[in-house]
């Protein structure tokens, strides 16, 4: 049979495809064996995460079971969630990163949630290489271009640089989006309603994205093969920008049961799912699809994925009235089928069917326990130690210099930050970034964070502390952290050590999670981001072929207050709250051991939870009460960089002593947790005591 | 005082420029790009934004749109102001109803940025947010029409013009986005002066 070719074509393996025959007790046609690999493909199916992710925590959280979760504020919801956009930008770095934000932008609008501020975490290379100069330039012209012109304010985000990216550049975008709580859209179909199709016709872009992302990218001679760029979907944000407006203006009609954005598998993953979570059926009309290309076929109609698209439930009464809003909007809308009460997805071609298939079978894609085991390396790496030499002066210029660190105004002056009229803080100042949420009276602060070298060393406790991070970041600024949402970047995870690395961040996570009492409320996976043949300029002492695991944390905060500022003067007190460095500290995985001595290795500082808490206590209490006057968390270069960021803002010296051991490199730039340098007007000592908080004068 | 803020497809500044209005109490409508009724405003706006997605030059389709013919009967017939803010100011250059042309900032990039601003011998911050906003006058150009000035020149402006006031024909064109700087939580006013100029003018 050819479908018994096909399947093996299309990324399946034998046991899937078993699988498959076996719940549909026949053999699937042609059409429906496309359908089944795109569906159970990793990008679709989760199938290698899905048992895993369950581990995370979600009391609180909104609809974390929609398109994306979100934290409740009066009568608004506050959605907010992170996807990844590896693959195609490493191929198309500009088209790979626009299509990136005009797809998690759509994931908020299906809930009929007003976009309201994108972050990005961005990772690369070193710039050295020209081909990383070539993906940074791309991909923020691509985030440029596309956030820009729709009108939602690229607020803030993070950038980091290592060898492991080069050539596997990692584009993850986080969304907010703003919604009335009582009128949310989910994407629960009901049967007797027609399937509306709104948005930019249907083309042959982007077939397949979904299972060539679930996929090494191979290379011949280090060169990305050329079929890989046809499956990269065309960005257009004027159309994106049409459809945010039409889709609003059609939410407010009550003639919409449900909605659902096309995203990886176009109308297939759209339409099938919606279905699928209604408990009803769908009957589909693919010539009605209106295309934009000559010949296309059923599957490539299917599994088109052609960007700004939605996929509406409309009450057949409604229909005229949701065909004259498009028209007003100027956008294409075509009727291209109905939701009926058998639970069957049918497809129909000039009115024969050619496909007919239970949406539970299709949706419920098989999942996989991974094979896992510690790695050697894990335990190896942590008996390494960093033999510190002498501190010199030129370290200061070698640290603020290095782009993990130095100023990132290149690329955010590239992003409109402002529109909306909603940004409280320019991208840098400040360690997360708030928003305005007029409708409640109140700000929101935002934040992406990661610590790869420490997840790598201890993939549970650099995940915790991802987090913990991630807290911090929103604590210095004055904000209630409310929850999460994450993008896991990771290699092959049919690799046992790529499996453990991803089973203990996810269980980091969780843990995290539950000890701060945050929920996670959306998040995305994104695997097998390595090359077969990459192979960067070597660091002396490993060669890598994949990234080192990235789980990106974006987290949401509440203030009614505005946001912490740094108002930072003269002769003003400045204190390290929180843990000090000592010559037994554990400061594995710390930026500086990389750049003067090219190391990774040691025990990373493990989080303790109830030091965490109390100093978030301290901090906004303290702020509420007027009694700090700016707060940096301590990160990525220790407290010389974290006091140095106060200090460059506020254009103030410094004179006092940042080195409290033998070891000043240490001192000054060692990574522990669970620490802030917070400045006020007058001593905080008596308060420091009374929370019983250990601190130290600068 | 009654304002009305033109929006065509793609604008993106139209609620920021609308709500900003409504701040200051004057009365506002939001004028889709195929209408042609702007009887009974004394302020019309054309926000900033991507009109018709701005894929070929800033403003260049926007020019054709119903709503610009019939703001030039608008302007022909003194019926009011009119405010061309960012894509604004690049639609009115492109119809031709401010002199000069804003072409690609001197570094090809998009500038997104808080700008020190020279205004009738004061200093003021507004934001920036433009990728062709580089001012070149024509050869007779008449000073007297500046009406903002950049300090420090970001995009590579003829003069360092960040903005311009056509008097006689009441048309006050910039790149700044004073709507971004009214309302104090997001943490700068410096555009309500901006607005206080607009209502004086256009009730004069």
């Amino acid at each position: 049979m050819l479908t018994d070719y096909l399947y093996k074509q299309l990324g399946l393996s034998d046991f899937e495809y078993n699988e498959i025959k076996k719940r549909l007790n026949r053999t699937p046609n042609m059409l429906e064996t496309y359908l089944f690999s795109a569906m159970w493909s990793e990008h679709c199916g989760y199938k290698h995460s899905k048992n895993y992710l369950k581990l995370f925590p979600n009391d609180n959280a909104v609809l974390n079971e929609e398109n994306s979760g979100g934290i409740e504020i009066g009568n608004h919801v506050i959605f907010f969630k992170m996807e990844s956009h590896n693959h195609p930008s490493a191929i198309d770095p500009y088209q790979g990163a626009a299509t990136g934000v005009g797809g998690i932008i759509r994931d908020i609008l299906t809930l009929n949630a007003r976009p309201v501020a994108i972050l990005d975490s961005l990772k690369f290379g070193q710039l050295n290489e020209g081909k990383n100069k070539y993906l940074l330039e791309g991909i923020v012209k691509g985030i440029s271009d596309y956030g820009n012109s729709i009108g939602v304010p690229t607020i803030g985000g993070e950038t980091s640089f290592d060898e492991c990216f080069s050539g596997l550049p990692l584009v993850n975008v986080m969304a907010v989006g703003i919604a009335k709580k009582n009128k949310i859209v989910k994407s629960i179909a009901k049967s007797g309603g027609i399937v509306v199709l709104l948005g930019s016709l249907t083309g042959r872009d982007g077939i397949h994205g979904a299972s060539f992302a679930s996929k090494e990218l191979k290379s011949h001679s280090g060169h990305i093969k050329k079929e890989n760029r046809l499956s990269i979907q065309t960005a257009d944000p004027f159309m994106k920008k049409k459809v945010i407006e039409a889709s609003l203006e059609i939410f407010k009609s009550d003639g919409i049961i449900s909605a659902q954005d096309c995203g990886a598998a176009g109308i297939l993953s759209a339409s099938s799912e919606m279905a699928f979570k209604g408990n009803c059926g769908m009957e589909l009309f693919l010539d009605k699809v209106l295309v934009r290309e000559e010949n296309m076929q059923p599957w490539e109609i299917m599994l088109s994925e052609s960007q700004e698209r939605m996929i509406f439930i409309v009450k057949e009464q409604y229909l005229n009235h949701i065909f004259d809003i498009a028209a007003k909007f100027e956008v294409n809308i075509c009727a291209i089928g109905r939701t009926i009460p058998e639970k069957e997805y049918r497809l129909f071609w000039n009115n024969e069917i050619i496909a007919n298939i239970a949406p539970e079978v299709l949706n419920n894609c098989i999942t996989y326990n991974l094979n896992n085991k510690e790695p050697d390396y894990i335990k190896e790496y942590a008996s390494k130690t960093c033999q510190d030499t002498e501190f010199k002066e030129q370290d200061i210029i070698e640290i603020l210099k290095c782009p993990d660190i130095a100023s990132k105004k290149y690329i955010y002056s590239q992003y409109d930050y402002m529109v909306g009229n909603r940004t409280v803080s320019k991208p840098e100042n400040t360690s997360s970034n708030a928003l305005w949420i007029k409708e409640e009276k109140c700000f929101c602060g935002f934040t992406a964070d990661s610590d790869y070298r420490k997840t790598y060393l201890n993939p549970f406790e650099g995940s915790r502390n991802t987090v913990y991070e991630a807290f911090r970041n929103l604590i210095s600024c004055g904000f209630r952290p409310k929850g999460i949402t994450n993008c896991l970047n990771f290699a092959n995870p049919e690799k046992d050590e790529c499996a453990f690395q991803f089973i203990e961040s996810v269980k980091g996570i969780s843990q995290a999670c539950k000890e701060l009492k945050i929920p996670v409320v959306s998040g995305n996976v994104s695997f097998y981001n390595e090359n077969s043949t990459h192979n960067p300029v070597p660091p002396a002492f490993f060669v890598p072929s994949k990234i080192l695991p990235v789980p990106v944390i974006g987290m949401a905060g509440i203030s009614y207050k505005n946001i912490l500022k740094n108002n930072l003067k003269e002769n003003y007190f400045i204190y390290l709250a929180g843990r000090d460095i000592t010559c037994d500290s554990d400061t594995g995985g710390a930026l500086y051991q990389k750049l003067f001595y090219n190391f990774l290795g040691g025990k990373i500082d493990i989080v303790d939870t109830n030091l965490e808490l109390q100093l978030a206590d301290f901090i906004l209490n303290m702020y509420s009460e007027n009694k700090i006057s700016a707060c940096n968390d301590v990160s990525k270069g220790g407290v010389f960089v974290s006091l140095f960021e106060l200090l460059h803002t506020a254009h103030l010296g410094f004179k006092g002593n940042l080195i409290n051991i033998e070891n000043a490199r240490k001192s000054l730039f060692g990574e522990v947790t669970g620490r802030y340098i917070v400045c006020s007007k007058r001593s905080l000592e008596s308060d420091f005591k009374k929370y019983n908080l250990p601190f130290r004068f600068l | 005082m009654k304002s009305a803020v033109v929006v065509f497809p793609g604008t993106n500044c139209d609620r920021d420029t609308y709500e900003a209005c409504r701040f200051f109490g004057w009365k506002c409508d939001y004028i889709r790009h195929d209408e042609t009724n702007l009887q009974g405003y004394n302020v019309i706006f054309l926000p900033g934004g991507f009109s018709y997605g701005d894929y070929i030059r800033s403003g260049r389709l926007a020019k054709f749109s119903p709503v610009v013919a019939a703001l030039k009967d608008y302007i022909k017939n003194k019926c009011g102001m009119t405010i061309g803010i960012c894509n604004g100011f690049q639609i009115l250059c492109e119809s031709k109803l401010i002199d000069g042309v804003l072409t690609d900032n001197i570094n090809n990039k998009f500038i997104c940025s808080e700008e020190n601003l020279i205004y009738q011998n004061t200093e003021l911050t507004l934001p920036i947010a433009h990728k062709e906003g580089r001012y070149i006058a024509p050869d007779n150009f008449d000073k007297n029409l500046i009406f903002l000035k950049y300090k420090n020149n970001p995009n590579g402006s003829d003069m360092n013009i960040a903005g311009l006031y056509d008097k006689k024909n009441k048309i006050l064109a910039m790149m700044p986005h004073p709507e971004r700087a009214v309302f104090k939580e997001t943490g700068n006013t410096d555009g309500r002066v901006i607005f206080e100029f607009i209502h004086k003018e256009a009730l004069c």
